[in-house]
């Protein structure tokens, strides 16, 4: 009965499992395809990663991609984090209006947030395909870095900062040497959820933008008249960057959590 | 010198690029040619092209989100059961297909489900008759049940493993068997993580229209759809009449989340600060 | 030690209209160990935080050695703090934790490695530099908090509650120990806490403070033996304050007997408060003293007993050695030099005040406003 149980409970995850991955496999498998039907398989190829890789528009799409997700969410994680610090020491009222607004583009649909912003460039009356996407991208990533700061404020101590400037430092040297090192991990987790909302943007910049695309845009544009065995190759790429950043991060806080494990088993030994 | 100084270059940005947006929609929804009226939501609401689509687009929305908790629930539930370290490592496994571009994750579907995809080749490989699967309402249902899954996940998990032992020992100890114990104890304390679920879910599916045009080949539009149509192919022409149809999602957006945080309340605080 | 350090004239500091200190006139003398006692929110840490530079005061002077001190930002004041909760930093290790200051200054490295490792020793941390703070006990990190301080040796040590989170025998100890190094290194101590018993045992001055107002100020023994106000006597220790009124003066009468006393210049008639702490009451046979009553109730405290006695019209609480069953009829005999004199309270909200409340949690007193 029991055996019953498990096995009907490993075979429902693994299926859901299968539901997820299953499409990413087919992508995959076929991206080496030596054919531009999916249907049938006919012999192993890159000929579909050498035309992703000569495809100068994608590789345009692709620097569009990773220079507004580094710049936008360096600039929100800067603008972010000064806010929060400001914010955690204002009065009550004022401090829940600016949160309020800050929550908009958090739960506003993709759509709303991308079309107020199509509106706002076109009646100001600004162009630059590439400005605008960035300007959008800093927007909608900076509540993100706000809403992961404001945590570790409320944990750490207020009397922290009063401290440093009680030995000496000036308010700025308190924020650098006091504050900020104690609000890191917020900032970095911030910083990192800012830069993969961008990668992963579609709609905000598919209306934010005029005429310059990033992958997402180029994949929308694609998609659009049918499969491309090159997006399938393109898909390869990206589940495998994903995955090995992924392990990476994964593995480097394994590692820092068993080193401070150990240390921590040094000292209450001694 | 006061701290809150720091957040002024933050609040101009604010005021400029999240206020100001907003404030263009509500105007440009309540105004024609300059005059301000109430035209516009008026003609958007007597719509027959319109409404239906918005209340087929809320229909697709609910039963997606249910899909989505009754497939997304069993899984949290059973990872929340699950020896941590096992637990981390196949939590991990739900969540990377997050990762991947959202667009990446419905355009596999059209491989997939395409006349001359994979599916129909396999079956005419078995000597049945293709079937027509893309450009259907399921294929639309399918994409955003994929799409979204995970972000039901998610949420039901990070509360179930919060939740305190005690209260379910507790339940036992006092003679509640496992039914009555999970209905009666660990359903109504992951209800904050089902609600973060749905306000994840729910209101990105009203509003998708990636996902209806790819996998419904734009014969099944959503609501999404219509103003982007509005806005895209009508162009400053369209400006009145798509703000006033994103002022009526906007107005269902406020009302779901006044709803949501009502349960959410009612449900404890517990889930509310997860995201 | 007659010179004033620090003085504190008029000091107003209000928080959105409502006073949090009034009138307060204070001054500080080189190297004397001072304490502000009062209860939660009385107005004790609002002082400290206005000396230290974090709180400006809404009127009034600051002078330290005769020069203004409100304008000068806390980062350049000859004060150092030992925060409430230690304000360590966590991503520092012991160490760096007490050499900030010093880096601060841009001292060279040897000499902050030696005055780093001198204050280990002095606080008896001797080896523990590379510990991170979350390895350490509170009692140990209460140790960093004043070395921390210490080591930029300030004119002006001020202490926010210290010993709040130590448990009562780790604060038996670092009384003694605080103490200790006060009388060695000669630098003047302002100490914030709700504990009478602390601030009896460690202080040169006592300012108690109620409401926002100082009630008295004073050496321990001024404090304990003379109470200025019912307030006073009540938070200080424990007392049997009754009505009176006196006759002449060295005679005052309450409840109907009159009493030889050692206050005169009193206004003759004048109606007073009459303080008599429980252990200066003697427990006689009844024959032998002009006040009798009942014994209700016995506690058994470890030094003494505590008696409840029922008289005709006020129940006294009295401390003795001696132990005598409920029930059995007593005298008490108040001899003239435990009779204390007091003016009529003026204010009554005082009256209000009894010593529980010194049992307040402190971290209730948390201020309305940071202003830097």
């Amino acid at each position: 009965m029991k055996k019953l149980k498990s096995f009907f409970k490993g075979t429902y995850l693994a299926l859901m499992l299968l539901f997820l991955y299953a499409p990413i496999a087919v992508l995959m498998v076929f991206s080496f395809n030596d054919s531009k039907t999916m249907g049938n398989w006919k012999g192993f190829s890159l000929r579909w990663y050498e035309a992703l890789l000569s495809d100068a528009t994608l590789m345009n799409a692709l620097w569009v991609t990773l220079s507004v997700a580094i710049i936008s969410a360096t600039v929100a994680t800067v603008i972010g984090t000064f806010a929060a610090i400001g914010l955690h020491s204002m009065k009550k009222a004022p401090r829940a209006v600016v949160e309020n607004i800050s929550q908009v583009p958090v739960v506003n649909p993709d759509l709303v947030t991308g079309i107020s912003f199509m509106m706002l460039f076109a009646f100001i009356g600004l162009t630059g395909g590439y400005t605008r996407m960035l300007i959008a991208h800093i927007t909608f990533n900076i509540p993100y870095v706000i809403f992961s700061v404001l945590p570790k404020l409320r944990q750490s101590s207020n009397s922290l900062y009063e401290a440093a400037m009680d030995l000496g430092c000036t308010p700025w040297m308190a924020l650098r040497k006091v504050v900020i090192p104690d609000i890191m991990p917020g900032i970095v987790s911030g910083f990192i959820l800012a830069f993969t909302m961008s990668l992963d943007d579609f709609v905000v910049s598919w209306f934010a933008t005029d005429g310059i695309q990033n992958l997402s845009i180029y994949i929308y544009s694609i998609a659009r008249r049918g499969i491309s065995p090159k997006i399938n190759a393109l898909s390869t790429l990206m589940f495998v960057a994903v995955v090995t950043l992924l392990l990476i991060v994964n593995l480097k806080s394994i590692r820092e959590e068993r080193a401070a494990s150990i240390q921590n088993k040094k000292l209450t030994a001694r | 010198m006061k701290r809150s100084v720091f957040s002024y270059p933050y609040i101009v940005w604010m005021v400029i690029f999240i206020l100001s947006p907003m404030l263009l929609i509500v105007y440009y929804a309540f105004s024609s040619g300059g005059a301000l009226t109430f035209a516009n939501i008026r003609d958007a609401l007597s719509s027959e092209t319109y409404m239906p689509v918005l209340l087929r687009s809320v229909i697709v929305a609910l039963e997606a989100t249910a899909i989505c908790i009754a497939l997304g629930y069993p899984i949290a539930y059973l990872l929340s059961k699950m020896k941590k370290s096992t637990a981390s490592l196949v939590s991990v496994l739900f969540i990377v297909p997050m990762w991947m571009n959202f667009l990446l994750r419905t355009y596999a579907w059209q491989v997939i489900l395409d006349s001359s995809g994979i599916l129909n080749s396999w079956l005419k490989a078995f000597g049945l008759e293709p079937l027509h699967l893309l450009y259907t309402e399921g294929a639309v249902m399918l994409g955003t049940v994929y799409n979204f899954l995970p972000f039901m996940i998610l949420p039901i998990y990070t509360v179930l493993i919060k939740l305190d032992k005690s209260h379910i020992e507790a339940a036992q100890d006092l003679g509640a068997n496992g039914a009555t114990t999970f209905f009666k104890v660990v359903l109504p304390l992951s209800m904050p993580g089902v609600i973060s679920g749905i306000t994840m879910v729910f209101i990105p599916a009203i509003t998708t229209f990636a996902i209806s045009r790819l996998l419904g080949g734009g014969k099944y539009m959503l609501y999404g759809d219509l103003i982007e149509n509005q806005f895209i192919t009508l162009g400053v022409n369209g400006w009145n009449a798509g703000s006033a149809l994103s002022f009526i999602l906007l107005v269902l957006v406020v009302i779901s989340m006044v709803i949501m945080r009502r349960a959410e309340r009612e449900a404890g605080e517990e889930g509310s600060k997860l995201w | 030690m007659s010179k004033h350090l620090i003085e504190l004239v008029n000091i107003r500091k209000s928080y959105d209209g409502e006073d949090a200190l009034r009138n307060i006139n204070l001054y500080i003398r080189d190297g004397e160990f001072l304490t502000l006692l009062g209860p939660s929110g009385c107005g004790k840490t609002t002082m400290l935080r206005i000396i230290a530079g974090f709180v400006m005061p809404t009127e009034g002077q600051v002078y330290m050695e005769e020069k203004d001190l409100v304008s000068i930002p806390p980062y350049k004041r000859r004060v150092n703090t030992v925060f409430q909760k230690y304000a360590l930093f966590p991503h520092l290790n012991v160490f760096d934790n007490i050499a900030f200051g010093l880096k601060i200054q841009k001292l060279p490295k040897t000499e902050i490695e030696t005055r780093v490792n001198e204050m280990l020793e002095l606080v008896n941390l001797k080896g523990y530099g590379k510990r991170w703070i979350e390895q350490l006990s509170g009692g140990q990190q209460q140790r960093v908090a004043i070395a921390r301080a210490l080591v930029n040796r300030p004119q002006v040590l001020l202490l926010d509650e210290p010993l709040g989170a130590l448990d009562l025998k780790l604060r038996k100890g670092m009384q003694l120990e605080l103490k200790r190094m006060q009388q060695r290194l000669g630098i003047t101590f302002i100490y914030v806490t709700h504990d009478q018993e602390e601030a009896l045992t460690m202080s040169d001055t006592i300012v108690v403070m109620n409401e926002g107002v100082i009630q008295q100020i004073g050496t321990p023994t001024d404090i304990y033996n003379e109470p200025k106000n019912i307030f006073v006597a009540k938070f200080i220790g424990e007392s049997n304050i009754v009505p009176g009124e006196m006759l002449e003066d060295y005679k005052v009468r309450f409840y109907g007997n009159v009493y030889e006393c050692v206050d005169k210049g009193f206004p003759k008639n004048q109606p007073v408060d009459v303080v008599v702490r429980p252990e200066d009451i003697d427990i006689v046979a009844p024959e032998a003293a002009k006040l009798t009553g009942v014994v209700r109730s016995v506690l058994f405290m470890g030094v003494h007993y505590e008696f409840r006695v029922e008289c005709a019209d006020f129940t006294w609480t009295v401390h003795s050695t001696d132990y005598v069953p409920v029930g059995q009829n007593v005298g008490l005999i108040i001899l003239p030099d435990a009779i204390h004199i007091m003016n009529k309270s003026v204010t009554p909200d005082a009256m209000e005040l009894s010593v529980e409340d010194e049992d307040i949690d402190p971290e209730e007193e948390t201020e309305p406003e940071e202003e830097i």
